[in-house]
């Protein structure tokens, strides 16, 4: 997907990752594919703890059942 | 940059209804994707669905849409193309409305060779109607009606659509995320009957009856099972024991059906062919 390789190009800036809560059913997909554990459940909604951490891999949004992870890179 | 799918959801639809760790989810994504990638446009892209958890898809989508009865996707979407050939015809169902209650239509319409994307998302149950078994129900696993293991043998989807004249064949799985894209992609830009099937996990009718902890216990099975075509040809019958092949299982090129129909009503009104 190009969206993704952009992504990993661009490393350095700290990616705004947005999470639409009204969308989030706590599945936690997004938690368990994140590989620098950016992404914590809490109280059945995804929260963002550790934005520096994002590599921008994109599996969250990529893999998120509900639309509700965005990663915005720029 | 974050993707952009709500440009092709209709406004306001989302939150969905699937439950929470559903494929349907990741899969519709990929659809999304493949649709943007093949450039589609909205007023000549038909999505027909029958009824089930994976048919609920169409409403979700802003483009022409058409939801029919139980299992006959395949026959209105018939229709669809037989009447308007110019369209784009996609094809969404789960396994029980395209191979049990829609397997007449379904390998009819592998026979006919129409020119249509028939995407079956298999979970391996009836989820909406409340977990009956389906034809791709594992051997041995439970559903509401089977408690004690089902007993039957699976329907092979993609095998079925070889043997009944799909020309382009494909499987993959919600695990793998960004090859349902491409895959979907590359049957739509297929001339004549596509089908792609997409294995995925019901974690709320099937994944607590057959003891998978969680969402993720699902994904990485659909991870363990799946094999690439090409790496399988490398493998011994045991070690493909279980195993599931993805990627392109199987493409040709043959006529058309809406061409081959134009020809006869053209036979038939005495025009030159």
């Amino acid at each position: 997907m190009s969206s993704s390789n952009e992504a990993v190009q661009k490393k350095g800036s700290t990616p705004r990752i947005e999470v639409i809560e009204r969308y989030c059913k706590g599945c936690s997909i997004c938690v368990e594919f994140c590989p620098t554990r950016v992404l914590e459940m809490e109280t059945f909604v995804v929260q963002v703890v550790k934005p520096e951490a994002c590599i921008k891999c994109m599996q969250c949004e990529l893999r998120c059942p509900d639309f509700a992870i965005k990663v915005h890179t720029e | 940059m974050a993707y952009d799918y709500e440009k092709s959801i209709r406004p306001g639809k989302l939150p969905h209804i699937w439950c929470p760790g559903c494929g349907h989810g990741i899969a519709m994504k990929g659809l999304i994707r493949a649709m943007d990638t093949c450039g589609l446009d909205k007023n000549n892209t038909a999505i027909v669905s029958g009824i089930g958890c994976a048919s609920r898809l169409p409403g979700y989508m802003d483009y022409c849409t058409l939801h029919t009865a139980h299992g006959r996707a395949a026959a209105f979407a018939t229709g669809v193309k037989m009447a308007k050939p110019e369209m784009n015809v996609i094809v969404m169902g789960g396994d029980g409305d395209g191979t049990a209650i829609g397997g007449n239509h379904f390998i009819h319409a592998c026979r006919r060779n129409i020119d249509m994307t028939y995407v079956i998302f298999n979970n391996f149950i009836y989820g909406m109607t409340g977990g009956q078994f389906s034809p791709c129900t594992p051997t041995g696993d439970k559903a509401s009606t089977t408690p004690y293991g089902n007993p039957d043998p699976i329907f092979d989807i993609s095998k079925l659509a070889i043997g009944a004249g799909a020309t382009f064949v494909a499987r993959t799985t919600a695990f793998h995320a960004t090859q349902i894209d491409k895959l979907i992609a590359e049957g739509i830009k297929h001339k004549g009957m596509s089908v792609i099937e997409v294995l995925d996990d019901c974690p709320t009718t099937y994944g607590r009856r057959n003891k998978f902890r969680s969402v993720v216990d699902m994904m990485k099975r659909l991870k363990e099972i799946a094999v690439p075509v090409a790496a399988a040809s490398k493998m011994t019958a045991e070690q493909l024991e279980g195993k599931v092949l993805t990627g392109v299982l199987y493409k040709e090129d043959k006529p058309e059906y809406c061409e081959q129909y134009a020809k006869v009503i053209a036979k038939a009104q005495g025009r030159a062919v």
